[in-house]
């Protein structure tokens, strides 16, 4: 037996260790890919990939002045979130380049903080995550957003598909779109910054934007994009877990690999089929 | 006498801090087909906005008659880019439509399902409901939207640009489905338009929104002015 499969199966380890891995990664999989659908569709795919930057910033100011990360970092984002999503409405400024203007001054002021302090180690953890390390807290709080996030996509499923599809027709319709898309800022922030201290900050967009894209290739219905999007996630997850622990590689990257994967592969059906 | 759906008494309205409706009058009744033409910036998007309820007027008031709300109005709007590649049945975009009738409750019943399925038939496209969106040609897209615009229209629909970007075959089917719903259903119909010549010619009246001014009469009263304008 691998040697590595053996400290995996060890009872303590795996309570201590890999159990709250699981719950955790599986709870910001599922997140990620849901937002992600609408992210992507209303062509917001870069927000995750911006908002990550301004979290990396963040949590290296938050280092340097001894705050716990997610309390500094959480607000920042929401905030950052809000303004970004503002700036694709009424573009003065273009959307994308807004995203590159803020998500790389937030990245280099993290990096110049983080260095003139001389803790370019610790924070180095939130570029490329460390999801073996995830606290119970941390746990607790990604549990508890992967059930907001499911909730809302049950019940308020017709308005999302609404707003997603044509806002301007859901606005006539009394839609308050408004409202959905401050929603959708929120949530995606919060999912950010969970998946960053997971993934890192360089790779959290990956979970958003690649389960829904693969899901886009095959599936016809909206419904079907949205639960597909959801399960690879997951399985992809898993699978990229399990690779990593087997053969000792980065979780993170893993687990983007297998996604990417899952997308050629859905790909290749999604030409056959036509 | 037919009844008044909805009158708009002396509205103005500003976009971008420009005032581009001044003192515009003019009113709906119920089955009638008004075509509002103009060209860029006359304040027709304006016009539709506030007609719909999305942005307030600065001065005058919009009055809806017959119990007909705002949000009562089938409204369709014009394409986007994102939308042509959007992965949704035909079937989830109609009943997208019925979100106005929801309230408070998150789930679509059977007699929302109906109503879908009702304006699916009445343009012809039920055969294509489980069909994706992105797979339609664009005036199959156009019928789909206005499939959706009817599941939420009382008495009335109100059109944005509906045949650009269609062919001159497409554009000729979209204006007699039009026709076909404001004849046979007597839905009124508010259509927006560059395309004067095609369109007014399906139309009761005619609102002409110009830089300075405007029309607003039946289109014979409308053609009678417009060839009178052009001998001047």
């Amino acid at each position: 037996m691998n040697e590595n499969l053996k400290l995996m199966l060890e009872p303590e380890f795996f309570r201590a260790i890999i159990l709250p891995a699981l719950i955790g990664g599986i709870a910001v999989t599922i997140c990620a890919s849901l937002l992600g659908v609408t992210l992507v569709l209303k062509k917001y795919s870069m927000i995750g990939d911006g908002l990550s930057h301004i979290g990396y910033g963040a949590l290296s100011i938050g280092a340097v002045m001894n705050l716990a990360p997610l309390k500094i970092a959480l607000p920042v984002v929401i905030i950052s979130a809000f303004i970004l999503l503002r700036l694709n409405e009424n573009s003065k400024l273009h959307g994308d380049s807004a995203i590159a203007l803020f998500s790389t001054t937030a990245l280099a002021i993290g990096i110049l903080v983080s260095s003139k302090a001389g803790i370019t180690n610790d924070v180095s953890q939130y570029m490329f995550g460390s999801i073996l390390a995830m606290s119970t807290e941390d746990v607790i709080i990604s549990v508890a957003m992967s059930v907001i996030v499911i909730l809302a996509f049950i019940f308020l499923y017709n308005r999302i598909f609404a707003v997603t599809f044509d806002e301007n027709f859901a606005r006539a319709t009394g839609v308050n779109a408004g409202i959905y898309n401050m929603i959708f800022a929120v949530l995606t922030a919060v999912t950010v910054v969970l998946g960053m201290m997971m993934m890192g900050s360089l790779l959290i967009s990956s979970l958003i934007v690649i389960p829904s894209l693969t899901a886009m290739r095959v599936c016809r219905s909206f419904r079907g994009v949205v639960i597909t999007s959801a399960l690879i996630s997951v399985i992809s997850f898993l699978i990229g877990m399990f690779m990593a622990l087997l053969m000792n590689t980065t979780p993170g990257a893993s687990i983007v690999i297998v996604n990417a994967v899952f997308f050629v592969i859905f790909s290749i059906i999604g030409k056959f089929r036509k | 006498m037919s009844k008044t759906l909805i009158s708009c008494k002396s509205i103005s309205a500003s976009y971008d801090g420009m005032n581009v409706l001044r003192d515009l009058t003019f009113s709906v009744n119920e089955g009638d087909y008004l075509c509002i033409v103009g060209e860029n910036g006359s304040g027709k998007s304006t016009l539709i906005k506030c007609l719909l309820g999305i942005k307030q007027v600065d001065s005058g008031e919009i009055i809806m008659g017959e119990g007909l709300k705002q949000t009562d109005i089938g409204y369709l709007p014009q394409q986007t880019v994102l939308q042509k590649g959007f992965p949704a049945t035909v079937g989830e975009v109609v009943l997208s439509g019925c979100l106005n009738s929801r309230g408070y409750h998150p789930f679509f019943t059977s007699k929302e399902k109906k109503r879908a399925s009702e304006s699916m038939e009445k343009l012809g496209i039920s055969d294509l409901k489980s069909r994706s969106y992105r797979e339609l040609s664009g005036g199959q897209q156009q019928r789909v939207l206005l499939a959706r615009a009817l599941c939420s229209a009382k008495k009335m629909i109100l059109l944005d640009e509906p045949v650009t970007a269609l062919d001159p075959l497409a554009s000729s089917e979209l204006y007699s489905v039009i026709s076909e719903l404001n004849q046979k259903y007597n839905i009124a119909v508010i259509m927006v338009s560059h395309d004067i010549e095609n369109s007014v010619g399906n139309a009761s009246h005619v609102l002409h929104l110009r830089k300075n001014g405007y029309f607003f009469g039946t289109s014979s009263e409308y053609s009678d002015s417009e060839s009178e304008s052009k001998f001047i």
